[in-house]
């Protein structure tokens, strides 16, 4: 997803020349082409978090769009606080970007798993949250970051799913997108790991269970309406997260849901139950260690289905 | 390509500091909140800044050729609304409902609603950041208005500032100047007691600053030091200030960094800063 975003960002930044790259000394080699061709519109700021997102709020607030880049949680928590006031308050068009979410950089240890972010940047007053699931998504949210006006943030996996646009599909900000028909089961998701629902999807329909899948690529402002209609469609739901159970995707549709006033008979959410994992290891293993890989989302689709009580 | 720039407002700044003092003790008192010593501090620099140095315009308070002023220390915000509001950026009448139910003048300065307010602080440590920003913006426009953030003693704590102060210093940010209301008391102690900043010049310069002090309660010290860059460096004003300058038993009192002047208090201050010369 990262050089997704890079190339978007780049063919957005030669037209506009508001957009400033901001990195916290991480992307080796990989705004080469960007500096390259925009080096008025690309800044390195060194291994100061706190200084890069007030800098890029100050030059927000002068009419620039300023993106913010690092790795797992040194773009968003390490400079929380210059997230809320300085760029949510005053509504600056700054533009957080984490590349690594979940365990993307499973293998670096817990400083580099980003999986509390979604729960945190949610909670934040004026920001729009992008997680996007595939490179079309990717690519489309980082354009939605430049055209929604305020403070976005921006959240890339390594991993993607396999492409989901349909022909001629528009990408709707805000708008939850139902990347396969099906009614015995919704998989809600979001990020990279969306390719894991999709396998869980294909393994479930040997079994002919029919799974439908909504991604959620914009988590803040929750599509609601698109949430409803699935949970009342489908005979059970899913949530699917790289990421804490403490306040991500799980619970932001759980609110959705008791605010809509319906209450699925047949519900769960998979994520990180909220420990560390001192465990490190790559992305898939990782994902297989905790029951979010297809194979465990498909056993858990079972267990909804069948009204036994689901592991994990 | 250079924006035109307003003229100072060219007001009389002893004035305008008497009215600052009288204005954020009616304040505090009245919402009974905290901070005069701070605001008392910071009068004769607001005073200097918005009489005689920054590029304004009341009527245009975006005008995009303007000096952009941030308090950073956002603790005295009331010092920063009577600044304005006697500037003419809103009526004084305003100020009476400072720190008090419904009211939009939050203790800790805030931009929403306020005219001139360029950003909205509180937590210490983010002002200096976002003026880099602005500064940077400016000199990449080839704008050459000034940016001009107010930090306090104690904020210079703040890990944050220092990550400024070295960017500021590398991009050779000459249209950027923080001043640092030095008064010696933070919190709960002074700062010596505290985390010591000294050798303080010494640090700024050493980070590529070009530092220069004065009296903070000398007008023509102050304006002589608000002077532009001589280099290319950021500017730093360390200005000697005295906590709760103008009421005899705030000056240099720890006390007066939370306590709220009432009653005989209130009176024996609002009697001392009147007679102020």
């Amino acid at each position: 997803m990262r050089d997704t975003f890079i190339a978007r960002l780049l063919q957005h930044a030669e037209q506009d020349p508001r957009i400033t790259l901001i990195t916290g000394d991480l992307g080796f080699k990989v705004f080469d082409e960007f500096r390259a061709r925009r080096p008025g519109q690309f800044l390195n700021a060194g291994v100061a978090e706190q200084n890069m997102t007030a800098l890029a709020t100050g030059m927000a607030l002068e009419g620039r769009v300023a993106f913010t880049y690092s790795i797992a949680n040194f773009s968003t928590l390490r400079c929380l606080e210059q997230i809320r006031n300085d760029a949510c308050y005053h509504g600056a068009n700054v533009k957080v970007v984490s590349v690594g979410g979940g365990f993307s950089y499973g293998a670096l240890g817990i400083s580099h798993h980003a999986t509390e972010d979604l729960a945190i940047l949610r909670s934040l007053p004026d920001i729009t949250v992008f997680s996007p699931g595939d490179l079309w998504e990717a690519a489309e949210a980082t354009s939605a970051c430049i055209n929604t006006p305020g403070t976005c943030y921006l959240r890339l996996d390594k991993s993607a799913g396999k492409p989901t646009r349909r022909d001629g599909e528009v990408f709707e900000p805000g708008r939850i997108r139902t990347v396969r028909a099906g009614t015995d089961v919704c998989i809600v998701v979001t990020g990279g790991i969306l390719e894991e629902a999709q396998a869980a999807a294909d393994l479930l329909a040997l079994d002919g269970v029919s799974v439908r899948i909504l991604s959620v690529h914009t988590l803040r402002p929750l599509d609601s309406r698109t949430l409803v209609e699935a949970a009342r469609a489908c005979k059970a739901i899913l949530t699917l997260e790289e990421h804490s159970l403490h306040g991500g995707l799980g619970g932001a549709v759980a609110e959705a849901l008791m605010d809509a006033g319906f209450m699925p008979p047949r519900c769960k959410r998979l994520g990180m139950a909220g420990a560390f994992s001192s465990i490190v290891g790559s992305q898939s293993y990782l994902r297989k260690r905790y029951g979010l890989d297809a194979v465990a989302v498909a056993a858990t689709v079972r267990s909804l289905l069948e009204g036994r009580p689901c592991a994990g | 390509m250079t924006t035109e720039r307003p003229p100072t407002l060219g007001l009389d700044s002893r004035r305008l500091a008497h009215a600052i003092r009288l204005h954020c003790l009616r304040m505090t008192s009245t919402g009974g909140s905290s901070h005069i010593g701070s605001c008392l501090s910071i009068a004769d620099l607001m005073a200097v800044l918005y009489a005689r140095v920054l590029h304004l315009d009341p009527q245009q308070p975006k005008h995009p050729g303007r000096d952009r002023f941030i308090l950073s220390k956002g603790h005295a915000g009331a010092a920063v609304y009577a600044t304005l509001a006697e500037c003419g950026f809103m009526p004084t009448a305003k100020l009476a409902t400072h720190y008090q139910d419904g009211s939009d003048l939050s203790g800790h300065v805030s931009h929403k609603g306020i005219p001139g307010v360029e950003l909205s602080t509180g937590s210490l440590g983010h002002g200096l950041g976002v003026g880099t920003g602005m500064a940077l913006a400016a000199a990449q426009a080839g704008q050459d208005h000034r940016v001009v953030a107010l930090l306090s003693d104690g904020e210079c704590d703040e890990g944050s500032n220092w990550e400024a102060i070295l960017f500021a210093a590398h991009h050779r940010l000459r249209h950027l100047c923080a001043i640092v209301d030095y008064n010696k008391i933070q919190s709960l102690a002074p700062v010596a007691e505290t985390v010591a900043l000294e050798p303080f010049a010494d640090k700024w310069s050493s980070f590529g600053w070009e530092v220069r002090r004065c009296n903070g309660h000398d007008h023509v010290a102050v304006e002589a030091a608000l002077r532009p860059a001589s280099d290319d460096k950021p500017v730093v004003v360390i200005a000697d200030t005295i906590k709760g300058k103008g009421v005899s038993f705030m000056e240099h009192q720890v006390l007066w960094h939370y306590r709220t002047a009432r009653g005989d208090e209130f009176a024996a201050a609002q009697r001392e800063l009147e007679s102020l010369p």
